[in-house]
């Protein structure tokens, strides 16, 4: 059975090229940027060509629009995995956690900006992208770096890397004024999820949309644990469970208004998430069912304007509100019984101005302003508030063939933390970042680019001042990257081939005073968090699409990745023997080669679509033992989907199969994951 | 166009070059030969530890000394057991040796593996949620527990209980309600002391810790008497007058860690060393101790007390300087013959520890790399119908 897996991927693999050299493809998806974006859109069958007036200087990568639909995605979390420098964490599962870590500096360096606007937690820092939904999504970007735009809020300077998330911007044809669409998804682990979408023109310069959704699963699914004996080759044990306490039921909401004002625009956008799911857990022996549960409701409230006051000045206002609350329980009486909530809010201000000293040399001013708070029941708990000032003054220059960005952000961070005994702390940093791309060809679209950038991330408030583990002396984690890479397209007006383009970057990350959990005192298993971490990644980025016309109506889009990561933990210890084990380790779950590849065909109605995910081999742990690797896993999903249409309305069917060869793998150590499972999928658009 | 087929091809070689999945094997043991001195010699074949591994990870892993060959056999558990699914399980939190065989206490996989002491199969387990140490007396095991009755309780009032369990048939016979998370449990004169440690309650507020050793009568299985000691006790062991020794945690702020001692016949604690302890081990009337907070800032991390004067007669055991390098010391236990020193350092909790052999001396024999937290150890008779230690 294994041996007919391994034949048929090992059979693909070679087939494949010879497709694509056969095929052709190329051609271009241009990044679309996060915040509001005026772009002149070109539309080619079906794909999107959209040129920017001041193109970026570091290009990123974008999943959008049907690209995007095809992956058999079905949380942002998801769609990431096809990023290339990208790793998920992903505990499995529709409820399941999924984290994201960018070029192997942990999950807190990542910034996740929804239309616009960043995503906090200032709890934990972790932003959970498995709840975040593609439904209403339109595309999803990632930038290494910052996404290279100095219109823009001193907060999109201020992480390692940025994930930005835009939905669906209301447009309608000459004869309408609203949009309505509803999709009904149904499948394995019990899953109903029906959302709806209503877009209303209100005025030539006014429209408003709605989007709802409800998912519902019971999260079961089969997973096993087969082990094979290393010597007589004899299976000595093979067992197949379900996997329980996965259950997840989940209400989100989202109203926005979208307007124009001459020379510019503004939108308000509210999001409501309520949500409890069961936290399956790790499997262990003897202990193959959880009963811990948690409930999240998530609100915020933004808004944002963006004006035009002479041809060479612009400002954006963004303004945000958020309120999020989790609550966390234990029944399980043989365990510590808990049960805490945590309630976060974050307001938030930002103006930013853009000046265009020539017309080849602009310069911006950013100023943010934010305020957290976090409150809780737990025993001890010191309820912290911090106030945080950003500054970012950024420049952007373009000589022809070089252009060149530069920004340096100022971050004064004040916190007071209530409890046995006032505390306050107050933090200043200063994060610079340089960006530049050269374009040495006049004939040929060849882009060189490097940057350098220093960020760093706040210690959480976890970090800080939870109860007994947290350390209120802690520094600021920081991060230096170091990137150069090229990229290259080619567009062709007609033949089989319309596009191509390939990008290759090499990087060198360095992570110092990284948090890092320690015991604290001896034989005690408690834990304190410090700064004695340390950390370099070596990277390589690869990434390759095309789109072909194959043959006259039939169209081919593929897209591959490719990372090669060596992430060593450069963490020095007290016990040198202690340190000869992990010391120089590759860090726990990166893996060093990891890849993608995409491709979707379609003809007339009918689209057919095939994503392959592979994680090589990889250690649980910087200490590289027999004990803590971890096989390689690559999972294929297809989906096949038909549309129809009449003059009333469009529809779609779509019918995914996910792990199409049922590989029994794990993420994270004690999480498996699903077997293969089967998605189906309704969507009208009236 | 030849180019970008090159370019689509590489990638696609170097997603073959990265190897392919293969059925995932069984761990077999790894061992590494050192010198086994003069203890070959002895009434004993060898010494096991266990390595609790962090919570979650499932890394309870079983080790083996060989006193004789002097081979470290890591991590044997699996290869002579390899039909248990999911291995030992998670959390090791206790070990002890009772006639031929070994008793394995896995808190996290609510059981207590019971094996054959020579060859550590698996004879069966007893399933007892949250357990935490096992005692011996006359045919039956004593087992502590956080797992309390259940009822839902925001306060969290489950007090724990210890569970009496006949080494023939490995059937829990029954139960007695002790004080808040109990966790070391000693038998002396008739009767089972248990160090109540409170420890899911005290976290945050110093008060809700638990400060009494509960005294519960073999003959009925019921609790007699509590011993008021100090916050959050941890060990209990008895000392060779049947006297007791427990050591508090404390609520690792305000009040420190402590050693006390208990007189078994005032039923009361009438003596207290003033010296931080988070490990001990108790041989003739040595008692080895490990030290609690930072241990570059104490010179009396290692420190012997004669159970006997009650006093600190060494405070420095360990004199080749290989103290001041290790970084989390955990577990201990000293050879009843040679009294070589057995201490682990379980690093940085996720991560392999190491295991350090001192001579009575406190100079350095070896030091092998060992489990993730490396923690519990038992001597393996020669004989094994000896009498357990």
């Amino acid at each position: 059975m294994n041996s007919l897996k391994l034949i048929l991927f090992c059979v693909a693999a070679v087939i494949l090229p010879g497709i694509a050299h056969a095929a052709r493809p190329a051609a271009s998806l241009q990044p679309v940027a996060g915040g509001m974006d005026l772009a002149d859109s070109l539309y080619l069958p079906e794909v999107v060509v959209s040129a920017k007036v001041q193109r970026e200087i570091i290009p990123a990568q974008t999943l959008s629009g049907n690209e995007l639909k095809g992956l058999n995605s079905f949380s942002v979390a998801d769609a990431i995995r096809y990023f290339s420098g990208v790793q998920i964490k992903d505990y499995g599962g529709i409820g399941g956690l999924k984290t994201v870590d960018i070029r192997s500096m942990g999950s807190n360096h990542m910034g996740v900006f929804y239309d616009g606007i960043q995503l906090g937690n200032a709890q934990n820092g972790q932003i959970d992208l498995g709840k975040y939904s593609l439904d209403n999504l339109e595309s999803v970007t990632l930038y290494n770096g910052q996404k290279s735009e100095i219109l823009q809020s001193a907060r999109d300077f201020g992480s390692s890397g940025s994930i930005y998330l835009r939905t669906r911007y209301p447009r309608f044809e000459s004869d309408k004024d609203y949009n309505l669409r509803g999709i009904l998804r149904s499948g394995s682990f019990g899953l109903i999820n029906p959302s709806l979408l209503w877009e209303q023109k209100l005025s030539t310069s006014l429209s408003a949309t709605f989007n709802t959704e409800w998912v519902s699963a019971n999260g079961k699914y089969a997973y096993r644990y087969r082990r094979i004996h290393p010597v007589t080759h004899e299976v000595v044990y093979d067992t197949t469970a379900t996997r329980e306490n996965g259950d997840v039921n989940a209400l989100r909401l989202e109203g926005g208004l979208h307007g124009f004002v001459p020379s510019g625009n503004w939108k308000l956008k509210t999001y409501f998430y309520s949500s409890e799911r069961g936290i399956p857990g790790a499997i262990v022996n003897n202990v193959w069912k959880r009963s811990q549960r948690q409930w999240d409701r998530n609100f915020f409230t933004q808004g944002s304007f963006l004006k035009s006051v002479s041809p060479r000045y612009d400002i954006l206002i963004n303004a945000k509100y958020a309120h999020d609350r989790m609550r966390y329980l234990n029944p399980d009486t043989t365990l510590m019984y808990i049960d805490n909530s945590f309630t976060q809010q974050e307001a938030y201000l930002s103006l930013v101005n853009k000046y265009a000293l020539l017309s080849d040399w602009d310069i911006s001013l950013a100023a943010d302003w934010q305020w957290n708070g976090l409150q809780s029941d737990l025993d001890g708990f010191r309820e912290p508030t911090r106030y945080t000032t950003l500054i970012a003054a950024a420049t952007a220059v373009d000589f022809g063939r070089v252009r060149l960005q530069g920004s340096i952000l100022g971050s004064w961070i004040n916190e007071s933390a209530a409890g046995d005994e006032q505390r306050r702390s107050a933090r200043e940093q200063f994060s610079p970042a340089l960006f530049l791309t050269y374009k040495p060809l006049d004939s040929h679209n060849l882009h060189i680019r490097a940057f350098y950038k220093q960020s760093f991330r706040m210690p959480t408030f976890n970090d800080l001042y939870y109860t007994d583990i947290g350390n209120v002396d802690l520094d600021p984690e920081e991060s230096h990257q170091y990137n150069l890479g090229a990229a290259y397209d080619k567009s062709y007006w007609q033949g089989v081939i319309r596009h191509w383009e390939v990008k290759a970057d090499a990087y060198l990350n360095r992570v110092t005073n990284k948090i890092i959990a320690v015991p604290k005192g001896n034989g005690m298993y408690r834990w304190m968090m410090t700064n004695l971490g340390q950390a370099e990644i070596k990277g390589v980025d690869l990434s390759a699409s095309a789109i072909s016309e194959v043959h006259k109506e039939w169209l081919l889009k593929l897209r591959m990745t490719y990372t090669h990561q060596q992430a060593s933990d450069l963490t020095r210890r007290p016990n040198k023997e202690l340190e000869k084990i992990t010391y120089g380790g590759q860090i726990a779950y990166i893996p060093w080669h990891s890849g993608s590849l995409t491709a979707g065909l379609q003809h007339r109605l009918w689209q057919l679509n095939y994503s392959f995910i592979y994680v090589g081999e990889r250690y649980r742990s910087s200490a590289n033992t027999p004990e803590n690797y971890e096989q390689p896993w690559y999972t294929s999903d297809l989906s096949l989907s038909r549309s129809f249409t009449n003059d009333r309305f469009n529809s779609k069917l779509t019918l995914e199969v996910n792990n199409l060869f049922s590989q029994d793998y794990e993420v994270v150590l004690n999480y498996p994951m699903p077997k293969r499972n089967y998605k189906l999928t309704l969507t009208v658009e009236i | 166009m030849k180019k970008q087929a090159i370019i689509i091809y590489l990638f696609v070689v170097a997603l073959l070059l990265a190897s392919c999945r293969k059925d995932v094997e069984l761990l077999l043991s790894e061992v590494t030969s050192t010198d086994p001195g003069a203890s070959a010699a002895g009434r004993y074949a060898g010494l096991y530890l266990l390595n609790e591994g962090n919570m979650g990870s499932n890394k309870a892993t079983l080790d083996f000394y060989d006193f004789v060959t002097g081979n470290y056999h890591r991590n044997i558990y699996a290869e002579r057991n390899p039909s248990v699914p999911k291995e030992l399980g998670d959390v090791g939190n206790d070990l002890q040796r009772y006639g031929s065989r070994l008793y394995a206490v896995i808190n996290a996989s609510n059981k207590i593996e019971v094996m054959d002491a020579r060859t550590t199969k698996s004879i069966g387990r007893i399933e007892i949620p949250n357990c935490r140490h096992i005692t011996f007396q006359e045919g039956y095991a004593y087992v502590t527990s956080y797992a309390g009755p259940i009822e839902i309780d925001p306060e969290y009032k489950q007090k724990g209980y210890v569970a009496k369990i006949d080494t023939a048939t490995l059937k829990v016979l029954d139960t007695c309600i002790v004080g808040y998370q109990p966790d070391g449990i000693a038998v002396s004169n008739g009767n089972i002391y248990v160090a109540n440690s409170g420890g899911y309650r005290g976290a945050g507020k110093s008060t809700n810790y638990e400060r009494t050793v509960s005294v519960i009568s073999i003959a009925t299985f019921r609790e007699i008497t509590q011993i008021d000691v100090d916050l959050n006790l941890h060990r209990i062991k008895t000392d060779s007058r049947g006297d007791l020794w427990v050591s508090s945690r404390s609520d690792y702020r305000d009040s420190p860690s402590r050693l006390y001692f208990i007189d078994h016949r005032k039923q009361a604690v009438t003596d207290t060393i003033d010296l931080p302890v988070s490990n001990f081990a108790i041989t003739g009337d040595s008692l080895y101790l490990i030290g609690m907070g930072e241990l570059a800032q104490r010179a009396d991390y290692f420190s012997i007390v004669n159970t006997a004067t009650r006093e600190v007669v060494n405070s420095g055991f360990i004199t080749d300087g290989t103290d001041k390098g290790l970084e989390t010391p955990y577990g201990i236990t000293v050879h009843p013959e040679t009294r070589d020193i057995y201490i682990t350092d379980a690093g940085d909790y996720i991560n392999p520890g190491y295991l350090y052999r001192f001579n009575r001396e406190g100079k350095k024999i070896w030091s092998v790399q060992t489990g993730d937290i490396p923690a519990h150890f038992v001597f393996l008779p020669k004989n094994i119908n000896m009498s357990p230690l």
